[in-house]
């Protein structure tokens, strides 16, 4: 069976660019156009984030975001109805982030079945202990072809990041900071040194960089050390701002990968 | 023991360390290290003297003749209103700062809803001269502004949280986000039974004093360590959870928690999580929890704003599944009743929350010899407006 994550990974190891932004945000319905726009401007990896009441791992940005689509009535069912049409159009690999809460009571395997069926490549589920994973979900998520991105961050032991590696699929998702979500303006000298020896681990799979990534040149910095970079906040200012999508995403992805060459 | 926690984190199916990888590291330091911290010789003889010297304890059990007399049984009221900072919200913060100093920790992070776990925590802080930052939800220090105050003048930050509904739940939102953006210096004092493994049964051992206390009172008192009743309220439920620890495993001692129904079970406007939730995971742990059918979180409501948590500890929502400990509710009406009625039979004005136990025991027909415990978990100084605002006295 055919991933559309893992068949990137195995065509590009550079410069890619995941794209997150939350379902139902800015309104309910734009989570498909947004989609149909990244891909056409260019983003590799489209990252669909579940709303949640309580996003501990997330900064003021993508909080509000959250708060937002909420509001306005976002929830799992309607997430899995609006991919579906996002498929009819889009090929680039579709990636769902979420808190576990709102996919346990949707039951995770139901969840993990209906996604894989409307079109999902990849989960991220930051709150999902690795050892619940590994012992009850894994198989789960194989046999459905699904990707399962694990989070590292600059205070992971190399130990575990083995063993992250180990079960995952597709690619890890390495924070750049210890921080929650949000641009924090350039990579400081600890920063780096943490992607160097990341790169230097010579993993059984790509990473990408996330977190604080908000322009061309952090995302092309992030880029040296890794296949790519996921960028989140800075693209939720885009769309709260945005009276044009099309144009003003375009622009977006454009400026972002910038000088770096396409994949 | 039956009911300790297990190897991985979990009250049979409650329990665990859901967390986003950014703070693995900061919880495993703690995992890996508290039972270790806390066993060793020089921790249990600071805690113990602190506990004693600073704090006031051992708290008295005293046996409320006029409130015996009223419920037709023989009732003991464990004073945790009487120490220092006036609630049991102390003998954690001590506890937990004793292990933040051990283990090389020299910043201190808390969440508060009330106030009283960040009075408890700033008045450590100042103590062990540390470096404190407490967040309050901005509609809780608005409610609380007396508290807010006590915890400025011990020389702590108080944070508002602006996010969500801005009170408990979101204050510990923003100090989860604090510790992920500060994982090598700082401890996060957890003030309930809640949170990630292993605070909710460090949390626990350390509020186990009470019942630790309790079975030697009684002992002491009637020759007999166990009551036949503990009634204790439950927000998170660190009170209860010390006031049960050691009764577990004593089948025959009925442990009664009391929830915050709010304006009534169905009304909409309710804490009474046992009643009201369904299996969850928020703030780290998998327990009981008020939720949407789409697992949104919700508010709760009660009067008391130390009981109008969302969840239980994964402790209680185990003894809860298991039935080991009833669980019943009192409405802000019974338990303000229940408050004023205290004040008046035995001259102790309770916490809010704590009134919340008194009031149950109208729900239950006692024997005339049946020995009742109440663990008064704290005093009513903090609540004096909301009497004022209620008024019915």
């Amino acid at each position: 069976m055919k991933n559309r994550i893992t068949d990137l990974f195995s065509t590009h190891s550079k410069n890619i660019l995941s794209v997150f932004y939350t379902a139902g945000f800015p309104q309910l319905e734009d989570t498909v156009r947004i989609a149909q726009y990244l891909e056409k401007a260019g983003a590799d990896i489209i990252e669909i984030g579940i709303p949640f009441s309580d996003p501990v791992a997330d900064g003021p940005t993508i909080q509000a975001s959250n708060k937002v689509a909420l509001d306005h009535g976002m929830n799992v069912p309607l997430l899995i109805q609006q991919v579906k049409e996002i498929r009819k159009t889009v090929t680039i690999p579709i990636v769902l982030m979420g808190y576990l809460n709102p996919v346990m009571q949707y039951g995770v395997e139901k969840f993990a079945k209906d996604v894989a069926a409307a079109g999902v490549d990849g989960l991220i589920l930051p709150d999902m202990p690795v050892y619940e994973f590994e012992e009850t979900y894994h198989d789960l998520f194989a046999s459905l072809n699904l990707c399962k991105t694990f989070l590292i961050s600059p205070t992971t032991s190399e130990e575990r990041i083995r063993r992250i590696d180990g079960i995952t699929n597709g690619f890890i998702y390495a924070v750049s900071a210890s921080s929650t979500t949000g641009a924090k303006g350039g990579f400081a000298d600890e920063q780096l040194a943490y992607f160097e020896r990341l790169k230097n681990l010579k993993l059984k799979n790509p990473f990408l960089i996330g977190f604080g990534i908000s322009n061309q040149e952090t995302f092309s910095i992030a880029s040296q050390y890794s296949s790519g970079a996921i960028v989140g906040s800075a693209f939720i200012n885009v769309l709260q701002n945005s009276t044009d999508f099309e144009t003003d995403i375009f622009n977006f992805v454009k400026a972002l990968k910038g000088k770096t060459s396409q994949p | 023991m039956k009911y300790d926690v297990d190897e991985r984190g979990y009250y049979g199916k409650f329990g665990g360390a859901y967390i986003p990888e950014m703070l693995y590291p900061n919880v495993e330091e703690l995992r890996s290290r508290y039972l270790e911290i806390i066993g060793k010789e020089d921790f249990k003889e600071e805690f113990h003297d602190l506990l004693k010297n600073y704090v006031g304890r051992p708290t008295p059990l005293y046996l409320a003749k006029r409130l015996s007399e009223r419920y037709g049984a023989t009732i003991y009221l464990k004073r945790e209103d009487l120490c220092h900072t006036g609630a049991h919200k102390v003998n954690n913060t001590i506890g937990q700062i004793l292990l933040a100093k051990r283990l090389g920790k020299q910043k201190i992070i808390a969440e508060t809803g009330a106030g009283q776990h960040g009075v408890a925590t700033a008045t450590v802080c100042a103590l062990m001269g540390m470096e404190c930052i407490v967040y309050m939800g901005k509609v809780d220090m608005e409610r609380q502004r007396p508290n807010v105050e006590r915890m400025r003048i011990l020389g702590t930050k108080v944070v508002p949280a602006l996010s969500g509904s801005m009170t408990l739940k979101d204050a510990t939102n923003e100090a989860m986000r604090h510790w992920i953006n500060n994982p090598t210096d700082t401890h996060y004092i957890i003030g309930s039974v809640v949170g990630p493994h292993p605070y909710p049964d460090m949390v626990a051992r350390f509020q186990s004093v009470i019942s630790e206390e309790i079975r030697k009172q009684l002992q002491d008192e009637i020759g007999n360590p166990y009551p036949d009743y503990v009634f204790a309220c439950v927000g998170g439920g660190s009170n209860a959870a010390g006031a049960f620890y050691h009764f577990l495993n004593e089948e025959h001692v009925n442990l009664v928690a009391v929830e915050a129904a709010g304006k009534g079970v169905d009304s909409g406007e309710s804490a009474a999580t046992t009643a009201l939730g369904k299996p969850g995971v928020l703030h780290g742990s998998k327990t009981l929890l008020m939720q949407t059918t789409d697992g949104q979180v919700i508010e709760p409501y009660s009067i008391s704003a130390g009981l109008d948590y969302p969840g239980i500890g994964p402790m209680h929502a185990h003894l809860f599944d298991v039935g080991r400990v009833q669980f019943v509710s009192a409405t802000d009406d019974e338990a303000m009743n229940a408050g004023v009625e205290l004040s008046r039979l035995e001259g102790i004005i309770p916490a809010i929350e704590s009134a919340h136990a008194i009031a149950a025991l109208s729900q239950y027909q006692f024997e005339k010899d049946d020995v009742v415990v109440i663990n008064l978990s704290g005093r009513g100084d903090k609540d004096l407006e909301t009497y004022i605002r209620w008024g019915k006295y």
